[in-house]
């Protein structure tokens, strides 16, 4: 591999866009044919699988996020134990939904561009200055997308300057918004969504938005058929990273075990 | 039309030679040395903003010393060769080895072809992982890549600080702090001067920490160092 002396800015994604490279628009040309436009191709794209629920809820160190572990594709399942919340740096991460695999392409190449970003700068991006790139990143997934390749993800960061933690979702198009609370997306992000508008207040601590976070997942794995539960028997619990001052988190596995079970005794006793 | 003068091609080189070994000889030093806790990276840097030493990837530094210009770009390129292999393949695929090897590539056909040689000497060094040993490789400005083993120096006083450091450093075995003692009192010696931390730019390849091993010494830490009995 030689040394790449020209000036190519700070991006990694835009280096690889200048090469040719980027592997998130090389969108694989179904049947052989170009789309024109519009999702009226889905069917020509062989079944792959798709990522469900992830989420993230602020609280009073910072932000959670959290996903649930499976893949569908169509009515099969096709993987009990994928990660979909990814560490992209110390400070933020970043959940995906949608299309695996053009989606986890996404998720990895944001936490090169952001590492190398820093090596080049000697700095940090700001928390706005990831969830701006990340946007642009998604914009540069559209040609997918039409193809039915559609990969959202959802960002969370702490904010070292603003001292708060900061969720950000995107729209197909890498329209930016910022959510003030929580957020969910995926197949039963809705389900999710409800259950966090009922339980969600301001200052929570990381007690409780964890079990907030994982009642979210549950009901949402109970109404939604794309969303894994808490899978008892093979030992399978939601990913959990907590994003606060002094970083990033992850959550044991076993303190997750017990408040998935906590949770479920609960239900029993109310059924 | 006037012909242009004939040169040889060795009184071109020779030229050039010099050319590039005054640009560096005026610049400062840096030191690098292998010690129990990894890799250790020491320059002489009044600047706080602009470095000399910077990270490369999760176990591989950089340390450039001449014309500031010069040696920014060759770090740049090496991170985006670096960023690029490891995006490509895996991590664990990028290595000190490959990346010094395109810099002497890149930098030796500059020296033959470019009318103004690079005025830059370059430290590319990996800490080793487990059984593997550490590995310091040093770039010449006319490509030339040398091996080292312990301890390698780049910059204006590079020769009397090897002449300082070899009789003084016995075994990669030696502490961090013994390290960064030793290499201060190298540089303190050939500049006749005492240099304290604000002056100072020091970093470490940390054998013990997971993932990116490169960490930064603030003055603080490194006034601890220096001062503790």
């Amino acid at each position: 591999m030689p040394l790449f002396l020209n000036d190519h800015g700070s991006s990694f994604y835009d280096f690889l866009v200048s090469r040719g490279q980027d592997l998130l628009r090389d969108a694989p040309q179904a049947g052989g044919h170009t789309p024109a436009s519009g999702p009226q191709i889905h069917s020509s794209v062989p079944a792959f699988p798709h990522g469900t629920t992830v989420l993230a809820i602020r609280f009073q160190d910072g932000v959670l996020m959290a996903g649930d572990r499976q893949a569908t594709e169509g009515f099969q399942v096709s993987g009990r134990r994928i990660e979909k919340v990814f560490r992209t740096d110390a400070h933020s991460a970043v959940a995906i939904a949608g299309a695996a695999g053009p989606a986890i392409e996404l998720a990895r190449l944001f936490q090169v561009e952001l590492e190398h970003y820093e090596k080049l700068e000697g700095d940090v991006l700001s928390c706005e200055g990831k969830a701006n790139k990340l946007g642009q990143m998604v914009r540069g997934n559209l040609p997918m997308a039409f193809q039915g390749l559609v990969a959202i993800p959802l960002f969370a960061g702490y904010d070292l300057k603003r001292r708060e933690g900061r969720i950000f979702k995107y729209d197909v198009t890498g329209g930016r918004y910022e959510e003030t609370e929580y957020y969910a997306t995926g197949s039963g992000g809705k389900d999710a969504r409800d259950t966090m508008k009922q339980l969600y207040r301001r200052g929570l601590t990381e007690v409780q938005v964890l079990r907030i976070a994982l009642e979210a997942l549950y009901n949402a794995a109970e109404d939604d058929i794309g969303t894994g539960g808490p899978d008892l028997v093979r030992g399978i619990y939601p990913t959990v990273k907590f994003i606060a001052v002094d970083g990033l988190r992850d959550v044991e596995e076993s303190q997750i075990a017990a408040a998935c079970r906590a949770l479920i005794d609960e239900r029993r006793e109310r059924a | 039309m006037a012909l242009p003068y004939y040169v040889s091609p060795e009184q071109m080189m020779a030229d050039k030679a010099e050319y590039a070994k005054k640009g560096i000889a005026k610049g400062r030093s840096i030191v690098t040395m292998e010690c129990a806790d990894g890799v250790l990276l020491v320059a002489d840097n009044p600047s706080a903003s602009l470095h000399k030493i910077s990270e490369m990837y999760d176990r591989i530094a950089f340390a450039g010393a001449g014309k500031y210009n010069e040696f920014e770009m060759l770090r740049k390129a090496g991170i985006r060769h670096a960023d690029l292999k490891g995006y490509t393949y895996s991590r664990e695929d990028v290595a000190a080895k490959s990346l010094a090897n395109a810099y002497s590539q890149t930098i030796g056909s500059i020296f033959s072809a470019d009318p103004k040689p690079l005025e830059v000497e370059l430290l590319v060094v990996e800490v080793g992982q487990a059984e593997k040993p550490n590995e310091l490789y040093r770039i010449s400005f006319d490509g030339s890549i040398i091996d080292e083993r312990g301890v390698a120096v780049i910059g204006g006083k590079s020769e009397a600080l090897m002449t300082f450091l070899k009789s003084r450093w016995t075994s990669a075995s030696i502490s961090l702090r013994e390290a960064l003692r030793l290499s201060v009192d190298a540089l303190d010696t050939v500049t006749n001067q005492k240099l304290g931390p604000e002056v100072l730019e020091v970093a470490v390849l940390d054998r013990t920490r997971p993932g990116r091993t490169f960490r930064r010494l603030a003055p603080g830490e490194l006034r601890v160092l220096l001062n503790s009995p």
